[in-house]
């Protein structure tokens, strides 16, 4: 099959530009509306539930998710699918467990919530600490991801490409702050959504609209195996702990738990989830379809030919069936969808420094409004140049294991911390600051050893460490830290003031 | 009669709000911790049952995989339909109480 992947074709720049000046007609309207700090962080909490919904979906869905499982399903059939299931549940576990005390309790950053009736200045630190990993490797994946995506759909050079989405992105958050990433995360999502529906459509209309045609064309090509369970999930322990990275790290994901803030109160901020996980869960039920379409349409030789991840399984099959005009489309709402996500990593890892180092612990919450914005706005360039320059020095390097260490860096060492904090009464400063920094040292450190690094990129001949994700391990060993830390020592005044704070958690008495 | 914080936080009600919002949470986190795993300890130790064919070439694990995301959505929806009823009702009653 002939393709224009690769060289830049006349609709893609078109979608390309009309995005991209969207977004910043948006940034310069969101721009003249963000002069407070609770406009830069968390949009002068005005985003409706509905609104919040599609950003955290925006914040949510990557390109990773989107071009990767398509590949996946493409490639490897039916074990694609399997990965699919892993990435929504974590949302449910989000509602059950935070979503509501966060908002309650919080200002903008989750370490808001850790911190409440500790001591703030070693809590903060080490939140920030454990806040700040994630949201860096989270955002390292995505660089590198980015990187290759856009050498490979436009074909400019991996470093122009990493510069470009920094720019890009950087222009968004440090002149538009919270507002303008919201709207930049509703345009994607809905473009997003679109693009893969009619994606999905077009693939379906070649079988008469049943999946059944469609899994017995695959099956015609590739055997039933296609529709079976195959090598991916073989050890059980493994499963479970890359289970518990997926589903518990979302808890810990410093970018989505931000979002909390940008709602009125806890009632939206419990609907924007729901939202959330439906156009979710959608995107993962339909997204297989279209891996299985690229499969059947365009072949797994021509897709693996020319991405051996099969991360173009679904650029190829949008080309072959909507000719190059929609090709670009698609190639220009997966760059879209990497500058968003981006985005919004970029403003939670700015709020950690700005708001949880400079303003807390440097200047003891004695900052002004003008000193707090203008601080905001330097962190914002700080970590997108680090942004940036990470991806140019991570280049090549293999982007699954960066975000599963992100993961398992979110769910051993902020989501420990954040869970004792709301619910035990007994936790105190040193219990937190120990279970934060041992759950983020064990989850980098077991990852190292672990099959991931140790044999794939080190190139040892066998792991130290057994499991490819350490969440059992490091999460486990967080709450134990936590919790055998918090009885060995005392601290009375955290206890009292987590009576009064029991009041806002159940019943947003105070919530901001 | 209204309270000041130390009654409302001693008083009958609001303990058990508390204790029902918890158990209410925890059982839907169980729920979907059954749902997850169940699932994946399928794909890990019975193969042949997820291989088996429901349709022409269609095999069970495909409606499987897709229940669990929906299930996800049904328990997420459970949740927000009993904490906008019950709940919700519960706390602007009890902040009613509260002495400003």
């Amino acid at each position: 099959m002939e393709t224009t992947l690769g060289t830049p074709t006349a609709s893609a720049i078109t979608f390309f530009f009309l995005i991209v000046a969207l977004t910043l007609a948006v940034t310069y309207w969101a721009a003249r509306r963000t002069r407070s700090t609770r406009e830069f962080y968390a949009a002068g909490r005005s985003v409706s539930a509905l609104q919040n919904g599609f950003a955290l979906a925006g914040d949510y869905m990557s390109a990773a998710s989107f071009l990767g499982i398509a590949g996946l399903v493409a490639l490897r059939g039916y074990d694609g699918m399997i990965y699919a299931t892993g990435w929504l549940v974590g949302w449910p576990a989000l509602m059950f467990l935070v979503a509501e005390p966060l908002r309650n309790l919080g200002k903008y950053t989750f370490a808001d919530v850790v911190a409440y009736r500790l001591r703030q200045t070693p809590v903060r630190i080490a939140s920030a600490i454990g806040g700040i990993l994630t949201v860096l490797f989270y955002t390292i994946a995505q660089m590198v991801g980015s990187g290759n995506l856009i050498m490979l759909m436009f074909g400019l050079s991996y470093e122009i490409s990493v510069v470009l989405v920094g720019a890009t992105m950087l222009a968004y958050v440090l002149f538009g702050g919270m507002i303008a990433t919201t709207w930049v995360q509703i345009i994607k999502a809905v473009l997003l959504l679109a693009g893969v529906s009619l994606l999905t459509g077009l693939v379906l209309a070649e079988f008469q609209f049943s999946p059944g045609a469609l899994y017995a064309a695959v099956v015609e090509q590739y055997g039933q195996a296609a529709l079976e369970p195959g090598g991916l999930v073989t050890n059980p322990l493994d499963a479970v702990s890359l289970g518990l990275a997926l589903m518990l790290g979302v808890l810990g994901l410093p970018h989505i738990l931000m979002r909390f803030y940008t709602v009125p109160d806890a009632r939206a901020a419990r609907l924007s989830v729901l939202y959330a996980t439906g156009l979710i869960g959608y995107f993962y039920i339909i997204i297989p379809l279209v891996g299985f379409g690229a499969a059947a349409l365009v072949g797994r030789d021509v897709i693996a030919g020319i991405d051996a991840g099969g991360n173009m399984a679904a650029p190829l099959v949008a080309e072959q069936l909507g000719g190059t005009p929609f090709l670009g489309f698609i190639a220009a709402v997966a760059f879209a969808t990497i500058l968003a996500v981006v985005a919004g990593l970029t403003l939670a890892g700015a709020s950690a420094l700005s708001h949880d180092i400079y303003v807390s612990v440097v200047k003891k919450g004695q900052a002004t409004e003008r000193e707090q914005v203008r601080v905001a706005r330097w962190a914002t360039v700080v970590f997108g140049a680090l942004a940036v320059l990470l991806g140019v020095v991570f280049k090549g390097q293999n982007v699954a294991f960066m975000v599963g260490l992100a993961f398992a860096i979110a769910c051993s060492a902020n989501f420990p911390a954040l869970l004792l904090s709301i619910v035990w009464r007994r936790f105190t400063t040193a219990a937190a600051v120990a279970s934060i920094l041992s759950g983020a040292t064990l989850a980098v450190g077991l990852i190292v050893l672990s099959p991931t690094v140790w044999v794939d990129v080190l190139g040892y001949p066998s792991a130290l460490f057994g499991l490819r994700n350490p969440a059992i391990v490091s999460m486990t060993v967080a709450f134990l830290v936590g919790i055998g830390v918090s009885l060995a020592t005392r601290e009375p005044r955290a206890a009292t003031m987590f009576d009064e704070e029991k009041l806002r958690t159940y019943l947003g008495v105070g919530a901001e | 009669m209204k309270r000041s914080v130390e009654e409302m936080l001693a008083s009958a009600e609001f303990r058990h709000l508390v204790a029902r919002r918890w158990r209410v949470s925890i059982a839907l986190t169980v729920a979907l911790f059954v749902t997850y795993y169940g699932f994946i300890l399928l794909v890990a130790l019975d193969r042949t049952l997820l291989a088996q064919r429901i349709g022409e070439v269609t095999t069970l694990g495909i409606p499987l995989g897709v229940s669990v995301i929906l299930v996800s959505w049904v328990l997420t929806a459970v949740y927000v339909v009993w904490a906008n009823r019950s709940y919700d009702a519960e706390v602007a009653r009890l902040r009613q109480l509260l002495r400003e």
